[in-house]
């Protein structure tokens, strides 16, 4: 196989951009956040995060922002996602697998519905600032 | 012990961001005898007796967060290190930045496998932040290298799922160049 150089992911992205249609990148109403602390590590977020990545372009969703960040105080609920949506609450979300993960694109995302006993209080003290 | 050699990179990635670094250097060399890793920053390093207390499990740095006192990342990466007949260094200078290193015996039954570097990269590229990351990436056969900045002057925003998705094809299609 020929190396993909950046050129060829710049094609790639202008191919995909029309294939999806994408009327406005820019306009972001959504953030999917994954805690990728040592804790989130261990407890397999890169899965989580693969996962709602993959889910995401295979719903054409093109509106939501996916981060990672450190540890946000939940360590016993590990994976944490945070998700931040227009016209819905803040909502941070524990032990979340890969399959939780898409459910949160279809559900949460796409549906504006919570998942149910997986909803964390709010972060540990110490984090928020 | 982590389950792959990716979730230290990973990990001692995230505490360079979190050291307020604005540049990263990560170095990761996989060969038939041997796999070694080093992330280098300049963020805000540790004092000498942060520095040695640091890969204590009961230690973590004060005022990372105020009422806690967590992280294993180093603890782990450490006991690993001891416990596979391999090296770990750990070099930090305040307001000069940190360097760890590794060494594993690529041979030995118990080293983990490298693991996800596509997803592992492509999701430190995420964090926010204005640093720069920088991967040379190396087996006995060839090498590579990207940075963030190449791959969001290519891509734009490499917080939107379709980027993120290309930049772990680039990174996939990359290491299959290394193996042939």
């Amino acid at each position: 196989m020929a190396k993909l150089t950046l050129d060829d992911l710049r094609k790639l992205r202008d191919e995909k951009q029309r294939a999806m249609n994408m009327r406005d990148p820019e306009n972001k109403t959504a953030q999917i956040i994954v805690g990728m602390g040592t804790c989130g590590i261990a407890a397999g977020a890169k899965e989580t995060f693969n996962a709602i990545i993959d889910e995401l372009n295979a719903q054409g969703i093109t509106n939501v922002l996916v981060r990672q960040t450190g540890c946000m105080g939940l360590c016993h609920s590990e994976p944490t996602v945070e998700v931040i949506a227009e016209g819905m609450p803040p909502i941070i979300y524990g032990q979340i697998d890969a399959e939780l993960g898409r459910a949160i694109v279809n559900r949460h995302i796409i549906n504006g519905k919570l998942i149910d006993n997986h909803i964390c209080d709010k972060p540990a003290m110490d984090i928020i600032r | 012990m982590h389950a792959a050699l990716c979730d230290y990179i990973a990990d001692l990635a995230q505490n360079a961001i979190e050291a307020d670094a604005t540049h990263i250097r990560l170095e990761i060399f996989t060969g038939p005898d041997e796999v070694r890793a080093s992330v280098a920053d300049n963020g805000k390093g540790m004092s000498r007796e942060t520095l040695a207390a640091a890969t204590d499990p009961f230690f973590s740095e004060p005022g990372k967060h105020d009422h806690r006192r967590t992280g294993l990342g180093l603890a782990l990466l450490r006991q690993a290190a001891d416990a596979l007949n391999g090296d770990f260094t750990l070099e930090s200078r305040p307001s000069e930045g940190t360097t760890v290193c590794f060494r594993f015996d690529a041979a030995h039954t118990d080293t983990p496998p490298l693991g996800d570097l596509a997803g592992t990269i492509a999701g430190l590229l995420t964090f926010p932040g204005r640093f720069e990351l920088e991967m040379e990436r190396a087996t006995p056969h060839d090498r590579y290298r990207l940075t963030r900045s190449e791959l969001g002057d290519a891509l734009g925003s490499l917080e939107e799922s379709v980027n993120i998705a290309l930049v772990r094809e680039y990174i996939n299609a990359q290491e299959e160049n290394l193996i042939l």
